[in-house]
């Protein structure tokens, strides 16, 4: 998710340029102040839905709990990483029923699999300020390639922001209960925040 | 052979019960089983599920059953059934002709009002749409109770309604459950005699 960086640092710099002429008082990061290890904070939120046949409302839910961090490699930005746990347990729904059922043994099995785990492979810029990361996704003791799409959408000095989407479909973790009522796809929508440690 | 004759059952009758007695017995079973606590959570989602597809398949038959039922005739108990049977029988014909439509209808109002708004996809195929009915805790609560209640009543009315059937059979020795098994045509020479006296007294002006 860090290959973004070289477009921030363009953009930064064209902003550096433009209020360079006014403010004069600008400074033009060098990519060595991007790069580095962050810690993603807890002010991020990682959200996720299943759509459900005929429309509606479908199965929306978040995460309280997750942990992990990202390493911008200011040298070669595709070899950057990012290591990701979020724990089930702390899954958050519209009510504690669906909350109870995601938990149980038909979904997560928070029981027996405390997390989720995303390791990262690969990281390929696709745009000015998206990306692409693939990486491998644990789930019920099943681990597979996944991959999310990627946009910077804030940066400074001490943190850095992207949203973070996926499609990740549940058979192959064997949670598919529910199909075809419920999709087999979980769209995830994050907003990730790392805070430079 | 298909419709109703002044002594006896038609197949379209005859399949109708017993289709409709089928699905109500693994309704009651399928919802009994579905509740219990304990039950494995991806179990009892595929369950709710069939359940609520075999229901809405009981309803459809029961409102054919209960059309049917209302514009053909219906067959006169055999002569030796007393009045006081009679009204009995009639009483609890009439309630589970009522139960077979209402029964499902709660049902489906449970599936409405629940706040899980779990669409009801009828066999995987069609997507029944919910009634219109405020999704709240208390509402789901109230027809949950209501359909179990009345699920109850209809099995009460079942083991009644079966009961007499058997009761008839093994120990009157009538012919009130086997003319609900097959069409008076070739039944014993007593039902068959009866049934073609009956031929040649109505038949020609009633069809």
């Amino acid at each position: 998710m860090t290959i973004t960086i070289n477009s921030a640092v363009k953009a930064t710099l064209y902003i550096a340029f433009v209020f360079s002429t006014s403010v004069a008082k600008a400074q033009a990061p060098a990519l060595a102040d991007a790069a580095g290890s962050y810690r993603i904070a807890s002010s991020s939120s990682i959200q996720f839905s299943v759509g459900q046949v005929g429309g509606g409302g479908g199965i929306a839910g978040r995460f309280a709990k997750f942990s992990g961090g990202f390493r911008i490699d200011g040298a070669n930005i595709e070899r950057s990483s990012v290591e990701f746990t979020l724990y089930p347990e702390s899954v958050r729904a519209s009510e504690r029923r669906v909350e109870d059922f995601l938990r149980s043994s038909a979904v997560f099995d928070a029981a027996n699999f405390q997390t989720v785990t995303f390791r990262s492979t690969r990281v390929r810029q696709t745009g000015p300020a998206t990306a692409t990361v693939e990486g491998a996704l644990t789930a019920r003791g099943k681990t597979r390639k996944e991959r999310f799409a990627v946009t910077l959408t804030d940066w400074n000095r001490r943190s850095i922001s992207f949203t973070i989407r996926g499609s990740i479909r549940r058979s192959p973790y064997g949670m598919d209960v529910g199909t075809p009522i419920y999709s087999n796809v979980v769209e995830f929508n994050m907003r990730i925040t790392g805070q430079r440690r | 052979m298909l419709r109703n004759s002044e002594t006896g059952f038609g197949w379209v009758t005859i399949v109708l019960h017993w289709t409709i007695g089928l699905l109500i017995l693994g309704l009651l079973l399928l919802g009994f089983i579905m509740r219990r606590t304990g039950i494995d959570p991806a179990l009892q989602f595929a369950l709710y599920q069939w359940h609520k597809s075999f229901g809405f398949a009981a309803l459809g038959l029961a409102l054919i059953r209960t059309i049917w039922w209302l514009v053909e005739r219906t067959p006169s108990p055999p002569a030796s059934v007393s009045p006081l049977e009679r009204k009995a029988a009639r009483l609890t014909h009439d309630t589970l002709i009522v139960l077979g439509i209402v029964v499902p209808f709660t049902g489906w109002a449970v599936a409405s009002a629940s706040t899980l708004n779990i669409p009801s996809f009828f066999f995987n195929m069609i997507v029944i749409p919910h009634l219109p009915l405020a999704r709240s805790e208390t509402s789901e609560n109230f027809w949950t109770f209501a359909h179990a209640l009345l699920a109850y009543v209809a099995l009460a009315m079942v083991a009644i309604h079966a009961a007499a059937a058997l009761y008839h059979h093994f120990k009157r020795g009538d012919e009130v459950l086997t003319r609900m098994l097959h069409p008076a045509v070739g039944v014993s020479s007593g039902g068959r005699s009866a049934r073609k006296r009956h031929d040649a007294a109505v038949g020609g002006n009633d069809r």
